[in-house]
């Protein structure tokens, strides 16, 4: 299985008339067994398609043509407008969000994700490319054309959560290259605030059976890492995690701290040094090398089957 | 006429070139804006944008077969197809 | 981007949050005549983005609009951490009978921000919230609902203030919190917020941030207070080399190649993306490795702006050779960026088969970009060899060279 999309997943891109998109709906359409994407939204585009894909001018009229709910929603619209864009997508009753546009202010991005809690519905990014089940779909530019992607990926245990784009696909092709598949790689974003943590998606991936451990990248910055080592231990979690932190040079690099009331609310847990120590207490590995964690992640899925006598 | 610069040279049959609307579809098509038009219409290759060519085809699409050739000087003078 | 205090206490102003009838000065007549306007003692106030002004001198009393005057001329001729100021606020000396906290900033976890309050102000509220935490009030308020004064009075009282302070002090909070979300900060602070011998209160030092991705739709804000639109107020200014790596982004609007940051290396680095630029960037540091700089390319960027990019790298002097290195790429091409760093080598008359240490690009496109490295004796690697095994290989290159 998978968390978030699977093959029937249905969903639209809005903003599907510009130059990026174009490309992004052909990947998605030619990768795995062909991504359903139901409609494009461009308002005074209606009547249009991208590559067999209708556009419409509002998200209403996708929903009425499809005639049924429509589950997800790729928003590649300017700054400026993914507000509306995605409140527009929420009222219609779409309940995954996946936002590409980066540079969101961070009020636009809180009021997002409160609107999305209110009404049951998820927000990845923004700032992110998206989720990918290795050979059967992928929502947004992750992996790129459907042939890169295919390289790169390959279907597996392993979860894979990252702040940077790129790195999800570095990591995921290290991994394939080892052996160990994916079960779902999700690229979260990397800004201040994003719609879904790697806390948050863990409770998904400890629900998937095909799911047997985790790997993440992170950066300095921010209380993610903490957020995501206080639930494995509170929860006691069946998934190992393996993390690589990059950016340990910004510890000696000055301006790199909030500083003052930043510091309160941010804790003081955001520097490389410091996070690579709350994930240790936690049982998380980090990793120094990328090319180190298939065999960290290996073993510790191991070690996890041998203690519990539960083998997936 | 020819144009080249470091990795990309384009050859386009002297006839076709003077040909206002064939010149008009190549600088629609190129999405590097390789092709021009002069004041008369007539076809100009625009040198500083060859390197920029994605290798997209379009410009071939947009052309009888074998007017313009999109060469590859890095990979032995190779021809587009 | 940074507020100067003269900047955020009129912004404070506008909001209806009362201040002292203070003066911006930039020279020492100016200085004097707010001093005289003003009337009884002041203080004058260096005007810098960098902490610790009082401890450098910075801040100093005077009871004559003379003394004013002098200490202006004294100040404004001041360095503050490597920071020249750029005026002199000349604030009356207020009879202070108590100083408080208040402050708003973005909590990245819970994804609102929160409201802080305390009745120890003057000081860091970093430094309370570690020493006495029960005199830290603190409370998240939604963006989507207006903000509403019982949320400030909730968040004030938690610090045990009651009777009129905590009445006078709940409207200052809620318009903190408003003008927050307005203006698009990610801090605004008033510290300390004073109460005077009549009872009111009154803000006497301010410190605001503007989130930079928002400064388009507060043009208007930023005209009116003199900010224009080429003023960053970067934590360290940046460096000729860095101001080019911004204009050659600017060359066209494909993709990145820029986000430039210098270091006196011999190694110059064109890599990508974000996350791959922080890993390379690393690596290289690693293995030892000494770089020339920091960039981030990604995006697709086109051919002359990837070699703009190279040829600013190769240019800069120090630099021996570069490493070209990115994660796995889907939308830049590899080929697209292998000819723009043979072609910065070949314009600035380089072989490029001993300048390029490495290229490790896979991904996109990587069958025509290696065979435009073979053409030109790049040594090129593709997505077997680990980013961390380039940056090794990158770095003995180079320490052979330098050997």
């Amino acid at each position: 299985m998978s968390i978030l999309i699977d093959a029937e997943t249905t969903f639209i891109v809005q903003g599907i008339t510009g130059r990026e998109a174009v490309n992004l709906t052909r990947e998605c359409l030619d990768y795995g067994s062909g991504a359903k994407v139901v409609g494009g939204v461009t308002p005074g585009r209606l009547g249009r398609d991208v590559h067999g894909v209708p556009v419409f001018d509002t998200v209403a009229q996708a929903v009425e043509h499809h005639g049924a709910p429509i589950d997800g929603s790729v928003v590649t619209v300017p700054p400026a407008f993914t507000k509306d864009a995605v409140f527009e997508a929420i009222e219609n009753g779409v309940k995954l969000i996946v936002i590409v546009t980066e540079r969101i202010p961070r009020r636009d991005v809180a009021e997002m994700v409160e609107l999305a809690a209110l009404r049951g519905a998820r927000i990845i990014g923004p700032n992110c490319l998206g989720i990918i089940v290795p050979d059967v779909i992928k929502m947004g530019g992750i992996g790129g054309p459907a042939k890169n992607a295919a390289q790169a990926y390959t279907p597996g245990p392993i979860g894979v959560i990252s702040r940077s784009g790129g790195m999800t696909t570095e990591m995921s092709s290290t991994l394939s290259a080892a052996g160990l598949g994916q079960s779902t790689a999700v690229s979260i974003g990397g800004d201040a605030i994003i719609g879904s943590s790697y806390a948050e998606l863990m409770p998904l991936f400890e629900a998937d059976a095909q799911t047997e451990g985790i790997v993440i990248y992170t950066e300095p910055g921010g209380r993610m890492e903490a957020e995501l080592a206080g639930w494995v231990t509170e929860h006691s979690s069946r998934l190992p995690v393996v993390a690589f932190m990059a950016g340990r040079f910004m510890d000696e690099m000055p301006g790199m701290s909030f500083g003052h009331a930043g510091t309160i609310v941010e804790g003081k847990e955001d520097t490389a040094s410091e996070k690579i120590a709350r994930l240790a207490q936690a049982g998380i590995s980090v990793a120094e090398r990328i090319e180190d964690i298939p065999e960290m992640i290996r073993s510790k899925i191991s070690e996890r089957s041998r203690a519990g006598g539960v083998s997936a | 006429m020819r144009a080249e610069a470091t990795f990309i040279a384009v050859e386009v049959d002297d006839a076709i070139a003077a040909d206002p609307e064939t010149a008009r579809r190549l600088t629609e098509a190129c999405p590097v804006d390789i092709y021009a038009q002069d004041g008369d219409g007539r076809l100009e290759l625009v040198e500083s944008n060859l390197d920029e060519c994605v290798l997209c085809r379009l410009c071939l699409d947009a052309t009888p077969s074998g007017a313009v050739k999109v060469i590859k000087l890095y990979d032995g003078g190779a021809v587009l197809a | 981007m940074r507020f100067f205090e003269f900047e955020a206490r009129e912004i404070v102003k506008r909001a209806g949050i009362p201040v002292t009838d203070f003066g911006f000065a930039t020279s020492r007549e100016a200085a004097k005549e707010a001093a005289e306007r003003i009337g009884g003692s002041v203080v004058i106030k260096s005007q810098v983005l960098t902490g610790g002004r009082m401890k450098a001198g910075g801040v100093k009393f005077a009871d004559t609009p003379e003394e004013a005057a002098a200490h202006a001329e004294d100040i404004l001729a001041l360095e503050i951490g490597g920071h020249m100021p750029r005026g002199v606020l000349v604030d009356p000396k207020a009879e202070v009978e108590q100083e408080y906290y208040a402050g708003v900033v973005w909590d990245g976890l819970r994804k609102q921000p929160v409201m802080l309050f305390s009745d120890m102000g003057g000081i860091d509220i970093e430094q309370v919230a570690e020493e006495h935490p029960d005199h830290v009030g603190r409370g998240h308020f939604s963006t989507l609902l207006p903000v509403s004064d019982f949320q400030a009075k909730q968040v004030i009282a938690q610090t045990g203030v009651s009777g009129s302070p905590l009445n006078r002090i709940t409207p200052i909070l809620t318009r903190l919190a408003r003008l927050f979300l307005e203006h698009d900060l990610t801090l605004a602070e008033i510290n300390p917020l004073g109460r005077l011998k009549d009872g009111s209160f009154v803000a006497l030092d301010a410190h605001m941030d503007i989130e930079n991705e928002a400064r388009g739709r507060h043009a208007k804000l930023l005209a009116d207070l003199g900010v224009g639109p080429e003023e960053t107020r970067q934590a360290r200014e940046a460096t000729p080399f860095e101001l080019a790596g911004e204009e050659v982004d600017a060359t066209d609007h494909r993709g990145v190649a820029g986000n430039v940051t210098e270091f006196d290396g011999n190694l110059g680095l064109v890599i990508g993306a974000g996350g791959g630029s922080l890993t390379l960037f690393d690596a290289v540091r690693a293995h030892g490795g000494k770089p020339a700089n920091y960039c981030e390319i990604g995006g697709n960027p086109s051919v002359a702006k990837t070699c703009g990019l190279a040829k600013l790298v190769l240019g800069k002097p120090g630099v021996e050779q570069i490493a070209v290195m990115m994660s796995i790429v889907s939308n830049t091409r590899v080929d697209i960026v292998a000819r723009g760093v043979i072609k910065a080598c070949l314009e600035l008359g380089f072989d490029p088969s001993e300048k390029i240490a490495i290229f490790r690009i896979p991904g996109a496109w990587e069958e025509e970009g290696f065979k435009i490295l073979e053409k030109y004796g790049v040594d090129y690697a593709d997505r077997s060899v680990s980013l961390n095994e380039a940056a090794r290989r990158a770095v003995e290159k180079i320490q052979g060279v330098a050997a």
